[in-house]
């Protein structure tokens, strides 16, 4: 059997940080997706496991004058039930209620399903229509610094994030929507328990006087990356939503995205589903 | 060099003391070093829901935690389940509703039931049939194993 180097379990962030800098380390949070990936032999046995789940400061939710922050450890189910959350911020609960399934979400952080950058990741396509932003800690100076960066600009492939070596995800931060602002959020699956989005698609602006003002348009599953439709975003910005803009929409949306043929579904039927989801969530967001 | 790592734990109210593996599950030291097979091995993957065990009171998949994490943790399994007088309703009921057909699925569905029916004491059929979107029973249709999670919940308030 293969095996890690070494394993810690520091209890502060400044002994994360400074274990990081010295470089080969895995993070372990909640280990539903590295189990996985040390199952298929898919991990470098060089590495110290590093377990960052007694690190009690990054676990916590917390209201600021302009932003949620969500600490890394916080568990999908933390998320899916907290109470003030769901009223500040519902499409974040609906779209913890369809992850994956009980068990996996008393057991998955936000900042595993953020750093596990899947095309798919359930969380994603919400967390950037709400124009969420990433808290990176590293070790300067003997201290703890740190750097923010967009959620929209985080993802550069499959699996490979902004996030370099020696930097942990701390929290993500989100900002409070506008007066007004709505959004709806569909994930696109064969089942709703346990599946992995074929797509998944989340549009949102304050519709006002026939148009979808600041218009936010984020497409999961359909890309190397999850990403913000900005042609899209343009096009609905430009005039009023009819039932025949929402279908000239649509198409845009469908030519906008670069899906690929899986086990899933092939790249054909993920665009015909990205054009007819956009014309029901722009539906659904215009008519609320 | 340390590839294995002493953890400490409690397991079904007992203090444990093992070393294991690094990247060692902990469905695989329950079932193969502390000979603990009423927890099942289904899928491997968080698909079936045959491994639920309670960590700290919280249902988890065995097959896809580290057990290396377990250190200073609480762990219960279905045997420990049944040790306790206060699961006796929900072990009968399991029998006596139907909620068992060739067994497989049932030590994950007991254990995901009392993670339901403590969150939700008054678990409705629609909470039931979410709780249990990651257990898999291929003999069921899953009716029998709702209404026995759900016989549960009316007893509990009524006692």
């Amino acid at each position: 059997m293969t095996n890690f180097k070494s394993y810690l379990a520091p209890a502060t962030l400044d002994e994360a940080v400074d274990q990081l800098n010295q470089g080969n380390v895995t993070v372990l949070a909640g280990g539903s997706d590295l189990m996985l990936r040390v199952g298929a032999g898919n991990y470098d046995p060089s590495h110290t496991l590093m377990n960052i789940l007694k690190i009690n400061e990054l676990r916590n939710i917390s209201f600021e004058d302009n932003e949620v922050q969500i600490g890394t450890l916080t568990t999908i189910t933390e998320i899916r039930e907290d109470p003030e959350l769901s009223i500040k911020m519902p499409l974040l609960g609906q779209a913890a209620d369809q992850f994956a399934s009980m068990q996996i979400r008393n057991v998955g952080t936000i900042g595993g399903n953020i750093c596990n950058a899947s095309p798919a990741g359930d969380m994603l396509v919400p967390l950037l229509l709400l124009d969420a932003a990433v808290e990176l800690a590293r070790q300067s100076d003997g201290g703890v610094a740190s750097r923010r960066v967009a959620l929209k600009d985080f993802f550069v492939g499959p699996g490979k994030t902004q996030c370099q070596s020696n930097e942990l995800l701390t929290r993500v931060s989100i900002p409070f929507s506008k007066q007004g602002f709505r959004a709806r959020f569909y994930k696109f699956g064969t089942r709703p328990a346990l599946d992995i989005s074929t797509v998944s698609i989340g549009i949102g602006g304050i519709f006002n006087n026939g148009y979808l003002q600041a218009p936010r348009v984020a497409f999961g599953a359909v890309a190397p990356v999850p990403f913000m439709a900005l042609k899209t975003m343009k096009a609905i910005e430009q005039s009023p939503l009819d039932s025949e803009r929402i279908k000239e929409i649509a198409e845009i949306a469908r030519d906008e995205i670069k899906p690929i043929d899986d086990v899933r579904a092939t790249a054909w039927y993920r665009k015909q589903l990205v054009h007819n989801l956009t014309i029901k969530v722009l539906s659904d967001v215009t008519d609320a | 060099m340390s590839l294995t790592h002493e953890i400490k734990f409690t397991l079904n109210g007992s203090p444990v003391s093992l070393t294991i593996p690094l990247t060692m599950s902990v469905l695989t030291m329950l079932r193969d070093l502390l000979n603990l097979t009423g927890t099942k091995y289904g899928c491997g993957e968080g698909e079936c829901g045959a491994c639920t065990i309670l960590i700290d009171g919280v249902s988890v998949n065995a097959c896809l935690k580290f057990a290396v994490d377990c250190d200073g943790r609480t762990l219960t399994t279905v045997e420990g389940l049944v040790a306790d007088s206060r699961n006796d309703p929900l072990r009968t009921a399991f029998a006596e509703k139907g909620g068992v057909q060739c067994g497989f699925c049932t030590p994950g569905m007991v254990m995901q039931a009392r993670h339901i029916l403590d969150n939700y004491p008054r678990a409705n059929e629609s909470q039931i049939k979410r709780g249990i979107e990651g257990n898999l029973c291929r003999c069921t249709g899953y009716k029998k194993i709702i209404e026995t999670i759900a016989s549960v919940g009316e007893l509990d308030n009524k006692g």
